[in-house]
């Protein structure tokens, strides 16, 4: 299942990315395969979106989220 | 200077506020070669005496850089021989969100550059439950960690003790040994440029487009290595971050001890749920744009009269005591013109700035950039584009310097480009002026003015042109730079009223500084073409009508205005009105229009004065009535028409809504830009526009 397919309340733990270059930046923001992520908002227009990861509150667009894939 | 320090940290770590409790008022403004941010370095003496130069490095979360402000972190670490190498590192991490903060920490670590570990926020993370082993810590690291606040100005003196004590020889433990990422490639890497360092070898693989002292031979050679040993960017970072990570993991273990995870965001939460609920949201964003714009738009006008007051003061007692002359003309009506010219956008920036501080502080600037992001990268914009383009109705020169804000470079030149179209405070006296000759004083269905209604137009014409235009340019510009939207929202605090009063301060030093310099020269050039004219056409003008005005017994200042209006016509810009009225006669325009259009460019109210001057007002742009009438009645010299119908008007009211009529905003985005290029692209397509736009209007009108 894909992050940005995740309601509102939902959590999900991250095991693997669908594109390399994109990875990076998500793991260098903590975004980490066997991280915890809960979907905390989503934007008023329906995205982007923000989620709680590694403690804090990350916000990214939902063709970003597209990318993790959680269990 | 004796020893060098660069501050290294992620974004909303509180490193621009240490970097002004280090060094105070005591900074200065340069630029990096070929990027848009500011070089801030700042001074200050360690306790033993000592004279320390600290740089403040663009905040980033890894040395793999997301944007051009970014890389400079590692072309400024990697280079020994950059100006600004540092001697000690100070890296500054949020002790309330450790590990991922870290992760820069065992990056820089891993240069082998002697550094320094500011545990910041620590005051936050006591109270969020989350308790720190210092000693620990900094005995697995190998180097000083010291907690500090920089918000409450805790520990900054054991901070600046602590660079004092810091080895010439990097201490750190080594974290990540990167060698099994790409062994052949280091080695091979490692004896062409002759480096120890593994993590650099690695790093120049990565990013050797970036950095400049690597000669053209060098760049070949390091993009064979390369290829030779099927390198890959993007595999290897992804290995390395997840080994740092690792390493992190066990590192931190039993560092760091968290009691209350669940508590903490709770009021961060709250607020969320309505500053970014769908109608709420919006509801509070738009009073915070409407408090933003009436207080750059109507507030700042106090300050603004009495700064204009103070100069023109200045400029009568001048005439009044100083020997006539040239020199004094020059001095009064060129320099002290062109400061006051200058002073007059301190209140509009400073204030605009003020807002601007509070909302990035308080971390409500970032949920714009969450709400409006859908619907502002549809043009190109970003959701930070909103403050400037709303500031943009006040002055388009503070809010070109609010586009500062916005991260992505792209986005951020393509607002900077569009912000002048917005309808500024300086077209408004010029539309008022038009719409009472063109459009007659009348209502229809009893409420709606026309007059207003068309006041609305030219407003919502302005929006619609920086919108298409937006658009356009996302199409043409063309990036490098991958556009990434992943960004922290940090959690809700209170603005620290000093770093808001610091940001005033530092960004009306920045205009005056800065941009003042191409102000003054344009004002001097200006004030030159209008204050001679070829031959001794001046002279046969003073001799004319020296005796009238010998006339002690009469009123003279008519025949003063006369005179005014004389020299203006045979003065140089006169004459270059006549030059360009062939070009905008097929807008509708005449030789008066013209010389009007060029004085605009100091700002474009200068329009209404210029036209007072042109047909003998008495009372100056003040008497708009007396304006009025006689632009009403003026008619053209060729074939006896009026000038001011209703085409010409509406042509006329067009190409000042589209043209870079502001020398002031052409200086600013100069500075802003770092180069004459983008100010270049702006005055061609506004001017262009501005033509069109006012030929197609006349054409089919009149």
């Amino acid at each position: 299942m894909k992050l940005s397919h995740l309601k509102v309340g939902e959590t999900g733990t991250i095991i693997a990315f669908t594109d390399l270059e994109m990875s990076v930046k998500l793991m260098e923001m903590g975004c980490l395969p066997g991280e915890t992520v809960e979907v905390e908002r989503f934007a008023p227009f329906g995205d982007p979106m923000a989620i709680r990861v590694a403690g804090y509150q990350l916000c990214l667009r939902k063709s970003e989220a597209e990318v993790i894939i959680i269990q | 200077m004796d020893i060098k320090i660069a501050l290294v940290g992620n974004p909303n770590t509180g490193k621009s506020t240490l970097f002004n409790r280090l060094t105070g008022l005591n900074q200065k403004i340069g630029n990096f070669p070929g990027i848009t941010v500011d070089k801030k370095t700042g001074f200050t003496k360690l306790s033993d005496g000592k004279e320390v130069e600290i740089i403040d490095l663009p905040g980033t979360y890894s040395l793999y850089p997301k944007s051009k402000d970014e890389s400079i972190v590692f072309q400024v670490l990697a280079d020994r021989e950059n100006s600004s190498y540092p001697d000690v590192i100070i890296l500054i991490v949020d002790a309330s969100n450790l590990k991922r903060n870290m992760l820069l920490f065992s990056q820089v670590a891993d240069l082998g550059i002697p550094m320094v570990l500011a545990l910041n926020m620590t005051d936050l993370s006591d109270k969020q439950g989350i308790y720190i082993h210092v000693n620990k810590l900094a005995e697995r690291l190998g180097v000083q960690v010291i907690p500090i606040s920089a918000r409450n100005n805790i520990g900054i003196d054991k901070l600046k003790q602590a660079v004092a004590n810091t080895n010439k020889i990097a201490t750190q433990v080594g974290a990540v040994d990167v060698n099994f990422l790409a062994p052949e490639a280091i080695k091979e890497l490692k004896e062409k440029i002759n480096s120890e360092n593994d993590y650099y070898t690695l790093q120049v693989l990565h990013q050797h487009e970036h950095l400049t002292f690597f000669s053209e031979q060098d760049q070949s050679e390091i993009e064979q290595i390369e290829q030779k040993h099927h390198f890959e960017s993007a595999k290897v970072q992804a290995a390395e971050t997840i080994a740092r990570y690792k390493h992190l993991s066990t590192i931190l273990a039993d560092v760091v001890i968290d009691k209350g995870t669940a508590q903490k965001f709770s009021f961060s939460d709250r607020l969320d749920a309505i500053l970014t609920h769908k109608v709420w949201g919006f509801a509070i964003f738009l009073l915070i744009l409407f408090v933003i714009f009436n207080a750059i738009f109507a507030w700042s006008s106090y300050p603004m009269e009495w700064i204009e007051g103070t100069f023109g003061w200045i400029t009568t007692m001048g005439h009044q005591y100083l020997p006539s002359g040239m020199l004094s003309d020059l001095i009064l009506d060129g320099v002290v013109a062109g400061l006051g010219g200058i002073f007059v956008f301190i209140p509009q920036i400073a204030i605009l700035f003020a807002f601007i501080s509070i909302l990035e502080d308080t971390g409500y600037m970032s949920r714009v950039t969450f709400m409006m992001d859908k619907i502002m990268s549809k043009v190109g914009l970003n959701g930070k584009s909103v403050v400037p383009m709303i500031g943009g109705l006040a002055c388009a020169v503070p809010s070109i310097m609010a586009a500062r804000n916005i991260e992505n470079w792209k986005d951020r030149m393509i607002t900077i480009m569009v912000t002048p179209l917005i309808s500024c405070s300086a077209r408004l006296p010029v539309y008022i002026l038009l719409i009472s000759i063109i459009i007659p004083s009348k209502t229809i269905f009893g409420i709606i003015s026309l007059q207003g209604l068309a006041l609305m137009v030219m407003y919502l014409v302005s929006f619609v042109a920086a919108i298409i235009v937006a658009w356009v340019m996302k199409i043409i510009i063309k990036t490098k730079e991958k556009s990434y939207f992943i960004m922290e929202l940090p959690i809700y605090r209170m603005p620290r009223w000093k770093n808001v009063l610091f940001t005033m301060y530092e960004k009306s030093k920045t205009f005056v500084f800065e941009a003042g310099k191409v102000i003054i020269a344009i004002s001097i050039i200006l004030w030159v073409l209008a204050s001679f004219g070829p031959g001794n056409r001046f002279e046969n003008i003073d001799q004319k009508y020296a005796s009238a005005l010998a006339d002690t017994s009469k009123n003279t200042d008519h025949i003063k205005t006369l005179v005014a209006t004389e020299k203006l016509e045979n003065s140089y810009v006169g004459i270059l009105g006549h030059f360009i009225e062939p070009a905008i006669r097929p807008l509708g325009y005449d030789w008066k229009i013209g010389i009007g259009l060029i004085t605009s460019f100091a700002a474009r109210e200068a329009f209404v004065g210029t036209m007072a001057t042109i047909y003998s007002v008495d009372g100056g742009d003040a008497d708009s009535a007396t304006i009025r009438q006689r632009m009403e009645a003026s008619v053209n010299s060729k074939n006896g028409l009026p000038v001011y119908t209703f085409a010409t008007g509406i042509s006329l009211m067009l190409f000042y809504a589209f043209a870079m009529q502001c020398m002031s905003t052409v200086a600013i985005v100069y500075r802003e830009t770092k180069g004459w290029k983008w100010p270049a692209i702006q005055l061609g397509y506004m001017t262009a526009m501005a033509y069109v736009a006012a030929l197609i209007a006349y054409q089919l009108l009149k």
